[in-house]
C-alpha cells in the first residue's frame, strides 16, 4: 500500500472519513424525504448558533469524553468493550447511593465521592466481562454486551423496587439534596458572562479534561501504561516480557469501567439530581465512535467528543424542529464508526492513490 | 409443573429458537470462513423492519421475504466490502453495521409510516400461517408423544421448518461438498486455498452473503412470523446471544441446533414469570426474568463451553503476497 504523510494520516484521515459519513448521512435524509440542507441548518443553529445551544453541546461532550475514554484505554489493550452503556448505568447507580446515603456538608465534596463511587461501580461492573475473558476465555464483545441488557434490567428492578420513594408512581431515585447540585457553566464565575440562560453544561467538564489528561499520563508515561499498549500490540510478545495477560486485561477492564461509570456525575449528579431509567440515554455506545474518531489518542478523544456533542445536541433539534426522526443520531453514529473504523484502509488507499500521484 | 405447561413452554421454545437458529447458522458459514460477524443483529433488524413494511404495503409475505432477505444482503455485502475488500476490522464494521441498522429501520418506518417507527400490524396473506402438519391431528389422542407432535412440532409457521431444514443443509454443504471443504479450509489457512488457486476474496464473499440471506429469514420471521409486524430494536440482542450460542456450539451445525434450542428455552422462561414462580416457590422480580437469557448467556459462555476453538484465521484480513 501506498504510504501517506503523517500529517495527512492524522488529519486528512479522519476529515474525509467524516465527510463520506455526513454525504451517507444526507443521502439517507434525502431518501426519507426531507431536506438534508434545512437539516444541517437546524443543527448548527441549534447546537452551536448561542452560547445556550453551547451550553448543551458541552453537557453531551462531557459524558461523551468520560466514554470515549474507556473505550480508548480497552483498545489500547486489544479489548473491545461495548459495555460502556451498562457500565455508565452502573456508575449512575454508585453516584445515587453515594449522594442519597451520606449527608455531605458542599457539593466539592460530595463530587469527589460520586466520582469514586461512580468509578468504583463501573468498574466493578467491567470486571467480570475482564475476569471471563482472561480466565475463562468468554469472548468479551459479547459479555459485554450481555452485561449492558443485564444493567438495564438491574437499573429498572432497583428504581421499580427498591430506591423509589414511597408515594412515587415514576420508576426513579428521590432527588438529591439540593445544596448537593453542582455547579453549572452559568454559575462560574468568568463563564457567567458567556452563558447567561440556565445550561446543563456543568463543573463535571473539567474533570473530563482532567480524566483525560490522567489518561494520556497513564497510557504513554506510566509502566502500566506501557503495558497496556505492549499487550495490545502482540499478547505474545508481551507474555514473554514478563506482563502478567490476566491482570492487564482486569486492570484494564476496570479503568475502562471506572471512566465510563464516572461520566454518571455529568448526566446523574449534574444535570438530573437523582437517577433515572435509561440516564446514559446511549452515550456509552457513542463512546465507541468517539474513541475510533480520536483515533484512540486521549486529547483526539476531546475533539471527537465535541463533535458529537454538536451531533447529539443538533440531533435533538432536528427532533424537535423537522420531521426528521430523532434516530438519525444513530444512523450517523454508525456511519462514523463504519468509515473511520472499518472503512480507514480505503480513505488511506484513495489518499496514497493522491500522493502518489503528486509525488510522479 | 405439569406436561401441559411444559408443553407450552416447549412450543414457545421452539418458536424463540428458531430466530436464533438461523441467525447462528448464518454466524457459522461466515466465521468457517473466517470473518467475525458481530452484525447478524443489524442484519436481522433491517430484514425484519423491511419485510415488515414491503408485507404491510404488498399485502404478500412471500415479497416481504424477498424484500427482507434483500436488505439483509445489502448489509451483508457492506460487511464484506468493508472486511474483505478493504480489510477493516470485523467487529467495528459489525458493529458500526448494527448502529446503521438500528438507526435507519426507525427513521424509514417512521417516514413511511408515521406510527412512531413500527410498521402497521400484519394480518391475512401478509403473515406467515401455522402449518399443521401430517397426522398431527390423527395422532393426538396417543398418550404423551401425540401432544407432543400436535403441540410442539406440529402448528409453527413455515419458516420454523425452514430454519430446521437449515441444519442438516448446513452440514452437507460444509461437510459434503468442494465448496464446503474450501470454505472451512479458508478459515483456517487462507493462505493454502490461494496457493491452490482458488479465491480467498470470492469464497469470503460467498459467506459473508449466505449468511446475509440466512440473517434475512430470520429477521422476516420475525416480522411476519413471530409477530405480525416491525417494532423497534425487535431483535432485542438477539444477533448477539446467536454468537454465544455458536461459541458454544464450537461452530457445529447440529450443535448450532441443539444450542439455539437451549438458548431458546430460556427466553420462553423469562416470558412465562408464573411458571418459574411456581417451580421455584420464590418471587421473582420481573426485570429479573427479562435478563435471565443474557445471564445464563453469560454463565453458558463461561461455564460450559470448555475449550471453544475458532476456525484459525477469524478475524484476519487475508493479504495476498506480502
Amino acid at each position: 500500500m501506498q504510504r501517506i504523510p503523517r500529517w495527512a494520516d492524522v488529519v486528512l484521515v479522519p476529515i474525509i472519513s467524516l465527510a463520506l459519513a455526513a454525504i451517507c448521512a444526507a443521502g439517507v435524509i434525502l431518501a426519507i424525504g426531507q431536506d438534508p440542507m434545512e437539516a444541517l441548518n437546524t443543527m448548527v443553529v441549534g447546537a452551536l448558533g448561542s452560547a445556550y445551544g453551547w451550553g448543551y453541546t458541552l453537557y453531551y461532550a462531557t459524558s461523551f469524553i468520560f466514554t470515549g475514554l474507556a473505550v480508548t484505554v480497552a483498545y489500547h489493550a486489544g479489548l473491545f468493550n461495548i459495555g460502556g452503556e451498562g457500565q455508565a448505568q452502573i456508575g449512575g447507580l454508585g453516584v445515587a447511593l453515594v449522594l442519597l446515603f451520606i449527608p455531605w456538608p458542599h457539593w466539592s465534596v460530595a463530587l469527589l465521592a460520586a466520582t469514586l463511587g461512580a468509578a468504583a461501580f463501573g468498574a466493578l461492573w467491567a470486571a467480570i466481562p475482564g475476569y471471563l475473558q482472561a480466565k475463562r476465555g468468554s469472548h468479551i464483545v459479547i459479555t459485554t454486551i450481555m452485561f449492558n441488557y443485564i444493567a438495564y434490567s438491574l437499573i429498572v428492578w432497583v428504581l421499580v423496587d427498591v430506591l423509589r420513594p414511597a408515594g412515587q408512581a415514576e420508576p426513579a431515585t428521590a432527588r438529591f439534596p439540593a445544596h448537593l447540585g453542582l455547579p453549572t457553566l452559568t454559575e462560574i464565575p468568568g463563564l457567567s458572562a458567556i452563558f447567561t440562560d440556565q445550561v446543563p453544561a456543568n463543573v463535571s467538564l473539567f474533570v473530563a479534561l482532567a480524566a483525560c489528561f490522567a489518561v494520556w499520563l497513564l497510557l504513554f508515561r506510566t509502566p502500566l501504561g506501557y503495558e497496556i499498549r505492549a499487550f495490545g500490540k502482540s499478547e505474545s510478545a508481551a507474555r514473554y516480557a514478563g506482563i502478567n495477560p490476566t491482570k492487564i486485561i482486569i486492570v484494564t477492564m476496570m479503568i475502562s469501567g471506572a471512566l465510563a461509570g464516572m461520566m454518571s456525575i455529568n448526566n446523574v449528579m449534574g444535570e438530573s439530581g437523582r437517577l433515572l431509567q435509561n440516564a446514559s440515554e446511549g452515550a456509552g455506545f457513542i463512546g465507541i465512535a468517539v474513541a475510533l474518531m480520536g483515533r484512540n489518542h486521549p486529547f483526539g478523544v476531546v475533539l471527537a467528543a465535541l463533535l458529537f456533542g454538536f451531533l447529539y445536541q443538533g440531533g435533538a433539534e432536528i427532533g424537535l424542529w423537522t420531521q426528521i426522526p430523532i434516530d438519525l443520531r444513530v444512523v450517523v453514529q454508525g456511519l462514523v464508526i463504519l468509515f473511520t473504523g472499518a472503512l480507514d484502509h480505503m480513505v488511506r488507499m484513495l489518499l496514497g492513490l493522491f500522493f502518489r500521484r503528486r509525488a510522479a | 409443573m405439569d406436561y401441559a405447561t411444559l408443553l407450552q413452554l416447549l412450543d414457545s421454545t421452539v418458536r424463540l429458537a428458531t430466530p436464533l437458529l438461523l441467525a447462528c447458522l448464518a454466524g457459522l458459514f461466515s466465521e468457517r470462513a473466517g470473518v467475525f460477524d458481530i452484525g447478524l443483529e443489524g442484519k436481522m433488524l433491517i430484514a425484519a423492519m423491511t419485510s415488515g413494511a414491503v408485507a404491510a404495503i404488498s399485502g404478500s409475505v412471500w415479497i416481504g421475504l424477498a424484500a427482507g432477505i434483500g436488505a439483509s444482503l445489502v448489509w451483508a455485502l457492506m460487511h464484506g466490502i468493508a472486511s474483505i475488500t478493504f480489510r477493516g476490522n470485523q467487529l467495528i464494521s459489525g458493529v458500526a453495521l448494527n448502529f446503521l441498522a438500528s438507526g435507519i429501520t426507525v427513521l424509514v418506518a417512521q417516514a413511511a409510516f408515521g406510527q412512531g417507527g413500527r410498521t402497521p400490524p400484519l394480518s391475512g396473506n401478509a403473515r406467515f400461517g401455522a402449518i399443521t402438519l401430517p397426522f398431527a391431528e390423527a395422532l393426538r389422542d396417543v398418550p404423551i408423544l401425540g401432544p407432543l407432535y400436535f403441540e410442539v412440532i406440529s402448528g409453527h409457521p413455515l419458516l420454523v421448518y425452514v430454519a430446521a431444514l437449515c441444519v442438516p443443509l448446513t452440514w452437507w454443504v460444509l461437510f459434503r461438498t468442494r465448496f464446503g471443504l474450501r470454505l472451512r479450509a479458508v478459515g483456517e489457512n487462507p493462505a493454502a486455498v490461494d496457493t491452490a488457486g482458488v479465491s480467498v476474496t470470492r469464497l469470503r464473499f460467498a459467506a459473508v452473503l449466505i449468511a446475509g440471506v440466512l440473517c434475512g429469514i430470520a429477521g422476516a420471521y420475525m416480522a411476519t412470523a413471530l409477530q405480525a409486524g416491525f417494532g423497534r430494536e425487535m431483535t432485542a440482542g438477539r444477533g448477539y446471544i446467536a454468537l454465544a450460542a455458536l461459541i458454544f456450539a464450537k461452530w457445529k451445525p447440529w450443535a448450532a441446533l441443539y444450542a439455539t434450542l437451549l438458548f431458546g428455552f430460556f427466553q420462553a422462561l423469562a416470558l412465562r414469570p408464573d411458571v418459574v414462580t411456581r417451580v421455584t416457590t420464590l418471587d421473582i422480580p420481573v426485570p429479573a426474568l427479562e435478563a435471565l437469557p443474557y445471564v445464563l448467556t453469560v454463565l453458558v459462555l463461561a461455564g460450559f463451553v470448555g475449550k471453544a476453538i475458532p476456525p484459525r484465521a477469524g478475524g484476519e484480513p487475508y493479504v495476498k503476497e506480502r
